[in-house]
């Protein structure tokens, strides 16, 4: 088993944010500046601390979503109607504000490009962030590690991260980007149209021969059946690793 | 604990709990109606007449159960708070299993620590201290139902008074030992006891 560094002390820092990015209609990006941030690997997530006037405080996990390489820390969120901190996050956030951050915590669902390959990246709505912390730092590091993303979405419109994605994948003939969309899809689409299972993870997936590293993030049903299935295709166990991601409370 | 660094999150209101649940939540938590899946790999699947529950180390006398030896002994049905360390609390979640001091009074632990092994390779670290007096359960059931793989089954362990990384799933062996070592998140930053209490959540909390 792979283990992280064993941490110091985390301490709640103050981080002010600095851009906002609507990825889709649901789904809100916000990058953070951070004076003393000490480095993440993609994969790794921060805690968000946010305090009311009232000195009511409450805390929620965000996957990072930047790649180490940038000099702010990202995270992208998905907006829970009936929740608590995501409508927030997602509607009333504006570039200036402050909250308090902590981090990185976390340090087995990561990927560095030491790690090697090749890459099965098996995402599901939000759980695409962590996935495209890695994406991100795979291209910013420059190696050739080959990379496949299976990243299923609702609909063309719930896609996070498309263009880069699409960027992404026309940039480098070692990067492969997959969509399935599962509710509905535009005129013309060629993609898979259905949720991820085991003929689409047999027709993507890295062979188990070659030993790939696989790391899949999104609601359990999706993260249970993709690991379930790579099992099957003759992936160790060990070489998949699992995080559960989306809308249990936010 | 934490400290505020004094500041507000400007517009940020927050939903406060019920009186009632509040005082039952530990800093920094939020109560979930689902029952949110964690762990780091596949969900490993082992068969009833394969499984077995271990308990060796530092004891006096090693024991194993088979699943039917196992199912047996004394039962009891507790009725908990859980808390994971990624925020989530529910409350008055019901199990059933046996409780840790039926366990390990078979066995007479000698050293004071123990080390949770379980399939899929993971451990966790606890004390002695944690599981014994009636605070810690290896549970098969949950809400009147067996316990489903990805929630742990066909047992787990059940120290509802630790975050929930503790309350290690598929667990097959209780290794007893003299001095506390670091299990599968503790050697990756997570605090070495996890009391939500306290808000032990990382290495230093």
């Amino acid at each position: 088993m792979e283990r992280g560094a064993v941490l110091g002390r985390l301490s709640w820092q103050p981080a002010e944010v600095v851009e906002v990015v609507a990825e889709t209609a649901r789904v809100r990006s916000l990058a953070f500046r951070v004076p003393t941030w000490p480095g993440h690997r993609p994969g790794q997530h921060v805690d968000i601390r946010l305090t009311a006037e009232d000195g009511y405080q409450t805390q929620r996990s965000y996957s990072i979503a930047s790649a180490p390489e940038d000099s702010r820390v990202a995270i992208s969120v998905e907006k829970i109607e009936d929740g608590e901190v995501s409508p927030y996050l997602v509607d009333e956030v504006q570039v200036g504000d402050r909250l308090e951050i902590r981090g990185p915590i976390g340090g087995y669902f990561t990927w560095t490009a030491a790690d090697g390959g090749p890459l099965l990246l098996v995402g599901g709505g939000s759980g695409i962030v962590p996935l495209m912390a890695m994406l991100r730092h795979r291209a910013l590091s420059a190696v050739t590690v080959p990379v496949c993303l299976l990243y299923s979405s609702r609909t063309y419109d719930d896609i996070i991260y498309r263009a880069e994605l699409d960027r992404i994948a026309r940039a480098d003939e070692s990067s492969r980007i997959v969509h399935t969309l599962t509710r509905s899809q535009p005129g013309g689409w060629t993609g898979y149209r259905r949720r991820v299972d085991r003929e689409m993870l047999a027709e993507v997936a890295p062979p188990a021969q070659d030993n790939p590293l696989a790391f899949i993030c999104g609601p359990t049903r999706l993260v249970e059946g993709a690991a379930e299935i790579l099992t099957g295709l003759g992936y160790a166990a060990p070489r998949i690793k699992t995080e559960r991601f989306g809308p249990t409370g936010g | 604990m934490a400290v505020s660094t004094g500041f507000i999150s400007r517009g940020f209101k927050g939903r406060r709990a019920a009186a009632g649940d509040a005082s039952r939540l530990p800093p920094g938590q939020y109560l979930d109606r689902g029952f949110p899946v964690l762990s780091a790999g596949p969900t490993p699947r082992v068969a009833l007449d394969m499984w077995d529950l271990q308990v060796d180390g530092r004891v006096a006398y090693k024991q194993r159960w088979t699943w039917e030896q196992f199912l047996a002994l004394p039962r009891e049905q507790p009725r908990v708070d859980i808390h994971c360390v990624t925020k989530w609390s529910k409350l008055d979640t019901t199990w059933e299993g046996i409780s840790l001091d039926t366990i390990l009074e078979r066995a007479a632990p000698i050293g004071e620590y123990l080390i949770a092994h379980c399939d899929g390779d993971y451990t966790t670290n606890l004390s002695l201290e944690d599981v014994t007096d009636g605070k810690a359960w290896i549970v098969f059931g949950y809400e009147g139902e067996p316990l489903a793989p990805e929630h742990g089954g066909p047992a787990r362990l059940l120290v509802s008074h630790l975050y929930f990384w503790k309350s290690a799933k598929w667990v097959r062996r209780l290794e007893v030992v003299d001095e506390d070592e670091p299990g599968f998140w503790e050697s990756a930053g997570y605090h070495m006891r996890g009391d939500p209490w306290k808000e032990e959540r990382y290495s230093g909390d």
